[in-house]
C-alpha cells in the first residue's frame, strides 16, 4: 500500500503476497493431485489423457469464468447450467436450419448473453436476492427448454463447426486455445482495466462503492451479462464437442462451475479472487474427476465427490479468511 | 423500516389470496373440468407432499437460510423406503430409514450453516449433491420396484373420510402452527431471521434452534419420502427432483420474506394450493409438464419482486 497515486481503488485481487500464497497453495494441490494419480495409474500421464483432462478443464472454465466475475460482486448465479442447455439448443437448430455455423455461434452467445442480462436486471432493477433469482430462473429455462426441445435430439453438424469442440491445432485441442486466450482476457480485464477493478470494489463493499461514485447497478448487470455470455460460449464448445444437443446436457454443470470457482480461491463474501485462480479451481476439479474415472470409481459417486468438495472448499476458505456468521 | 411479525400477516393476507383467487378465476373459466369436485380433491390430494415440505421451508427461509437439498433428500429418503421395506417386508422400517438419513442430512445442513458459517445457499447446494450422488449410489440408477403393498396403500387408503396423505398434512400444518406460534422455538426462529444479535444479546446459543430448524426439515422430508414412494408405487432415483424449487416457490407466493426474517405459515399453505392450482390448470390445459415447471419460475421471480416492492414502500 504504498503506491496511493492511483486514483483506482486498491486492488485487492491483483496477484500479491497473501494472494500469491494462496495462488502457490491450489497449484501445489493440483500438483500433488498429479503426483498420486500418475503413480496410482499409468495411463494418467499418457497423452491422450492430459489432453483430455485440459479439454474438460477448458468446458468447465468458460462457464466458471464468468461466474467468478459474479461472485466477486457477492453474487451468484445458479443458471449458469440451464443456460448452457438453452443456448446450446437454440444454437444447434440455427446451424441445422441455416447450415451456418457462424449463425449459430451468434445465437448461442446472444442468447446467453440475454439470459445474463435478464438475470442482471432481476437483481439490479427488481432487487431479487441473486442466488434466488437466478434460482428461479434456472426452473424458468429448464422448463423452456424441455418444451422447446420436447425429447428430441440435435443431432450432427458442419465437420468445420465441430472442429471448434474436437479439432486440434499443433496437437493442442482448440478448446485449449480458447481457454489461454479467455484466460488472458479475463485475467487482463478484472486485474488492469477500471470496470474490473470497481468490480472487486462492489463486491467488497458496495455501499463505499456506491459512495465512491461506481455505478453499481451497471457493474453488476455486466458480470451477469458475461456470466450468461460466457455460458452461451460454453454451449456453443458443447455443441461442437458433443455433435449434439439435448435439453438435458446442462444439468450436471452447475454444480461443478461453482465448484471451481470456490476451490479457486474466490470468496463467496464478494472482493477476494481471481480468474487464474478460477482455472487451476477447474484443473483441481477435473484432475479429481479424472483421477476417480481412471481408478474405475463408479460414476455414479461424481456428484457426491463435487458436493463435498464445494462444502469443504467453502469452509477452507472461511476458516484461513475468518469470517464470521 | 421493519414492521413487526404480528402485523404482517394481516398485510399479507391480500397478496397470495388474490393470487390464489385469480388463478382459480382463470381456469375455472378456460379449463375444462377445472372446477369439478373431483379435480379440485386431486388437486389438494396432489399438494400434500409438498405440503409436508414448504411447512418446514418456511421455518428455514424464516431464519434467512435456504435448503436447496430438500428435493434431492426427499429422492434419497423415498429411495430408502423402498429399498429397506423391500428388505424387511415392513413399512415402518423404512419410514424409520428414511427419517434417520432425513434428520442425518437435516443435521448436516444445520451443522454446516450454524457451526460452520457457510451461507446457506451453499452449503446445501453442497449437500444437494451429495444426496443426488447418494441416490445414484443405493439404486445404481435403477428404479427399485415389487415394494410392499402396504407402502402403495398408505397414499390410497382413508382415515375418517379423508385420504391419509391429507389428513398427515392437516395434522403436520396443526404442529407447526403450534411450534411456531406458541412455543419458543417459534419465537427462537422469529428472532433469527428478524434480529439474530438479540438471540445472542440474551445469552441464547442461535445455533442449536438453526440447527434444530434444517432438522425439522429433514424429519419432513423422511415422512414425505414415504409418501413419494407410495405416490409411484416404486423408488426413482430422481423422484424429488425440484420438489425444493416447488416448495420454495410455495413459501415465497405465500408472502414469507427472504430477507427480513417475518413469515406466515397459513400463507405457506396457500402457496401451496396456489402451485398446485397453477400446474393443474395448466395440466388440464394440455400445456407440458416442462411449461408448468417455467411458469412456477416465473410465479417465484414475480412473487419476490412484489415482496421486494413492499419492502420498499
Amino acid at each position: 500500500m504504498t503506491d496511493m497515486t492511483k486514483p483506482v481503488v486498491a486492488p485487492p485481487g491483483s496477484i500479491v503476497s497473501g494472494d500469491l500464497m494462496q495462488l502457490l497453495y491450489r497449484l501445489s494441490a493440483a500438483l500433488l493431485i498429479c503426483i498420486i494419480l500418475a503413480l496410482l495409474n499409468d495411463s494418467f500421464l499418457s497423452l491422450g489423457n492430459i489432453l483430455n483432462v485440459l479439454r474438460q478443464t477448458s468446458l468447465l472454465f468458460f462457464i466458471a469464468s464468468g461466474l467468478t466475475l459474479v461472485v466477486l460482486t457477492a453474487g451468484l448465479d445458479l443458471s449458469v447450467g440451464a443456460n448452457v442447455a438453452l443456448s446450446a439448443c437454440l444454437a444447434g437448430t440455427v446451424i441445422q436450419h441455416t447450415g451456418s455455423p457462424l449463425l449459430g455461434v451468434l445465437t448461442g452467445l446472444l442468447a446467453g448473453g440475454i439470459v445474463g442480462l435478464l438475470n442482471g436486471v432481476m437483481v439490479t432493477a427488481l432487487r431479487i436476492p441473486s442466488f434466488i433469482a437466478t434460482y428461479g430462473m434456472l426452473w424458468v429455462l429448464n422448463g423452456l427448454t424441455y418444451w422447446y426441445m420436447a425429447g428430441e435430439t440435435i443431432h450432427g453438424f458442419p465437420p468445420g463447426f465441430r472442429q471448434i469442440g474436437s479439432g486440434y491445432l499443433f496437437g493442442l485441442p482448440i478448446p485449449v486455445y480458447l481457454l489461454l486466450i479467455f484466460l488472458a482476457i479475463g485475467t487482463a480485464f478484472a486485474q488492469r482495466t477500471i470496470w474490473g477493478q470497481e468490480i472487486y470494489a462492489v463486491g467488497a463493499n458496495p455501499v463505499a462503492a456506491r459512495l465512491s461514485g461506481i455505478p453499481v447497478a451497471r457493474r453488476l448487470l455486466l458480470v451477469y451479462g458475461v456470466s450468461g455470455t460466457m455460458a452461451g460460449l460454453a454451449s456453443i464448445i458443447f455443441l461442437a464437442r458433443l455433435n449434439s444437443a439435448e435439453a438435458d446436457i446442462g444439468e450436471s454443470l452447475t454444480l461443478p462451475a461453482i465448484a471451481a470457482v470456490l476451490i479457486g480461491g474466490t470468496s463467496l463474501f464478494g472482493g477476494v479472487g481471481t480468474v487464474f485462480g478460477t482455472f487451476i479451481g477447474a484443473l483441481i476439479l477435473t484432475l479429481v474427476l479424472n483421477g476417480m474415472n481412471l481408478l474405475s470409481v463408479n460414476a455414479n459417486w461424481q456428484p457426491f465427490i463435487t458436493g463435498v468438495i464445494v462444502i469443504v472448499a467453502v469452509w477452507l476458505d472461511m476458516t484461513t479468511r475468518r469470517h464470521k456468521l | 423500516m421493519r414492521e413487526s411479525a404480528a402485523a404482517s400477516p394481516l398485510r399479507r393476507i391480500p397478496g397470495v389470496a388474490v393470487m390464489l383467487a385469480l388463478l382459480v378465476g382463470i381456469f375455472g373459466t378456460i379449463a375444462p373440468g377445472f372446477l369439478s369436485l373431483a379435480n379440485i380433491s386431486n388437486v389438494l390430494l396432489q399438494s400434500t407432499i409438498l405440503t409436508l415440505l414448504a411447512l418446514p421451508m418456511t421455518l428455514i427461509i424464516m431464519t434467512e437460510g435456504l435448503d436447496l437439498s430438500m428435493g434431492a433428500v426427499v429422492t434419497l429418503t423415498s429411495l430408502m423406503v423402498a429399498i429397506v421395506s423391500l428388505a424387511t417386508g415392513s413399512m415402518l422400517l423404512g419410514l424409520a430409514a428414511a427419517i434417520v438419513v432425513g434428520i442425518g442430512f437435516g443435521m448436516l445442513n444445520g451443522w454446516l450453516v450454524a457451526i460452520a458459517g457457510i451461507p446457506p445457499f451453499v452449503a446445501t447446494l453442497g449437500t444437494l449433491g451429495m444426496a443426488q450422488g447418494l441416490c445414484l449410489i443405493v439404486s445404481d440408477g435403477q428404479s427399485v420396484v415389487g415394494i410392499p403393498r402396504a407402502v402403495r396403500d398408505i397414499y390410497s387408503a382413508t382415515l375418517a373420510g379423508l385420504p391419509v396423505p391429507v389428513v398427515v398434512a392437516l395434522i403436520a400444518y396443526a404442529v407447526f402452527h403450534v411450534l411456531l406460534y406458541h412455543t419458543r422455538f417459534g419465537t427462537y426462529i422469529f428472532a433469527l431471521g428478524g434480529n439474530r444479535e438479540a438471540l445472542r444479546y440474551a445469552g441464547l446459543s442461535p445455533a442449536k434452534w438453526l440447527i434444530g430448524a434444517y432438522m425439522i426439515g429433514g424429519l419432513m422430508a423422511g415422512i414425505a419420502g414415504l409418501f413419494m414412494t407410495a405416490r409411484m408405487n416404486a423408488g426413482h432415483p430422481t423422484a424429488g427432483l425440484g420438489l425444493e424449487f416447488d416448495a420454495i416457490a410455495a413459501v415465497a407466493v405465500g408472502g414469507t420474506s427472504f430477507e427480513r426474517g417475518n413469515g406466515w405459515l397459513f400463507g405457506t399453505v396457500l402457496g401451496v394450493i396456489a402451485v398446485g392450482v397453477l400446474r393443474n390448470g395448466l395440466n388440464l390445459l394440455a400445456l407440458p409438464s416442462s411449461l408448468q415447471v417455467a411458469s412456477v419460475g416465473f410465479l417465484v421471480i414475480v412473487a419476490l419482486f412484489l415482496d421486494g416492492l413492499r419492502s420498499r414502500s
